[in-house]
């Protein structure tokens, strides 16, 4: 009985686990796909379209920047763009495209990106 | 009711039409393109597809740019496509990577022709792109370029005038020879409604500003202003 128990309970970490690291490679898709065409393949900000910007786009693994920016700020700048938080209209604005939870994931995923809080 | 049984038909005709367009088109074309409106709407599907769809070429392109492109199928997004399968890291920022971009099949002049002809076929619902989504006004051409290039940001990832700007979309250098100005209108004010999940963000543009990119786009490539 103690040995089923077990079982179950392995069974079901490793579910929970599987599914966690789903949604997170599903998050890390959406960066490759709308992201890494300016904040680049390195995420610090060197995208394919870097020559062509005006504005250095935010180095997402600088800890300090990053760490400096809400999430309030860093989900209004990703859905509204760079306008809305005073910054470049080079960021475009997402909230067509991506869901909101879409837009969370990608918050929680910048603060994995940049190792650092709020 | 009658209404409703000729709309039916209408909508049938309209299908079976696209279906057999579709069907004039070399089989390979399909292996890359979508040629009839895909049913999967899905972030996979761009994730896994291997050229643009092509289901609405007939609402897109202009003739006679189709036939001399198919003749000669110079790359059309620099950074190849889709771009995120087609770059590496470089030296101060992500380059194109040659050895993942597969260039277009070339066609011979009969065949190009048979091509351009079938794909014209492949039209937009009328409400995708709607006759006069451009209101043809020249004008706001200047604007257009303004906005472009720093109001809007399109630079950031087109090459517009003198082919500067960036990788990641499809260059508009020669936008106004490639492209029907009602497609260019409707595309640039809502892209997810033609590709659902492609990377062009909507921008929520005001008609006025469609109208004056537009104006812009139309002129380049056209040999004057």
């Amino acid at each position: 009985m103690k040995t089923q128990m077990l079982a179950a309970f392995a069974g079901l970490v490793l579910l929970l686990t599987s599914s966690t690291s789903h949604a997170e490679q599903s998050i890390e898709q959406i960066y490759g796909v709308y992201c890494v065409q300016c904040h680049g393949l390195q995420r610090n900000g060197t995208g394919v379209n870097l020559p062509s910007l005006s504005v250095k786009p935010r180095d997402h693994t600088d800890a300090k920047s990053m760490g400096d920016t809400s999430d309030d700020e860093l989900t209004k700048a990703i859905t509204e763009g760079g306008l809305a938080v005073n910054k470049s209209v080079l960021m475009p604005t997402w909230g067509q495209v991506l869901s909101e939870d879409q837009i969370k994931g990608l918050v929680k995923y910048l603060r994995q990106v940049c190792k650092c809080g709020t | 009711m009658k209404g409703l049984l000729l709309a039916v038909a209408g909508l049938t005709a309209a299908f079976l039409g696209s279906a057999s367009a579709a069907d004039q088109l070399d089989p390979s074309c399909s292996g890359c393109h979508a040629l009839v409106k895909p049913t999967d709407t899905s972030l996979d599907r761009l994730l896994t597809r291997k050229g643009p769809d092509l289901w609405f070429a007939g609402s897109k392109f202009n003739k006679d740019w189709l036939v001399s492109w198919l003749q000669d199928p110079k790359p059309i997004r620099p950074a190849g496509y889709p771009y995120f399968k087609t770059i590496k890291k470089g030296d101060k920022n992500d380059v194109p990577d040659p050895s993942k971009i597969t260039a277009h099949l070339k066609l011979n002049k009969a065949d190009a022709e048979a091509a351009a002809e079938a794909l014209m076929a492949l039209k937009a619902p009328a409400d995708l792109v709607p006759t006069g989504s451009f209101k043809g006004d020249p004008k706001g051409a200047r604007m257009g370029a303004l906005a472009f290039v720093k109001f809007r940001g399109c630079v950031a990832c087109h090459q517009g005038e003198n082919g500067e700007g960036g990788l990641s979309g499809p260059e508009l250098t020669d936008a106004g020879t490639r492209l029907q100005p009602d497609f260019i209108a409707a595309y640039t004010a809502d892209p997810q409604r033609f590709d659902p999940h492609i990377w062009m963000p909507t921008a929520n543009l005001k008609d006025l500003d469609i109208q004056r990119l537009t104006a812009f786009l139309v002129q380049l490539g056209q040999g004057g202003k």
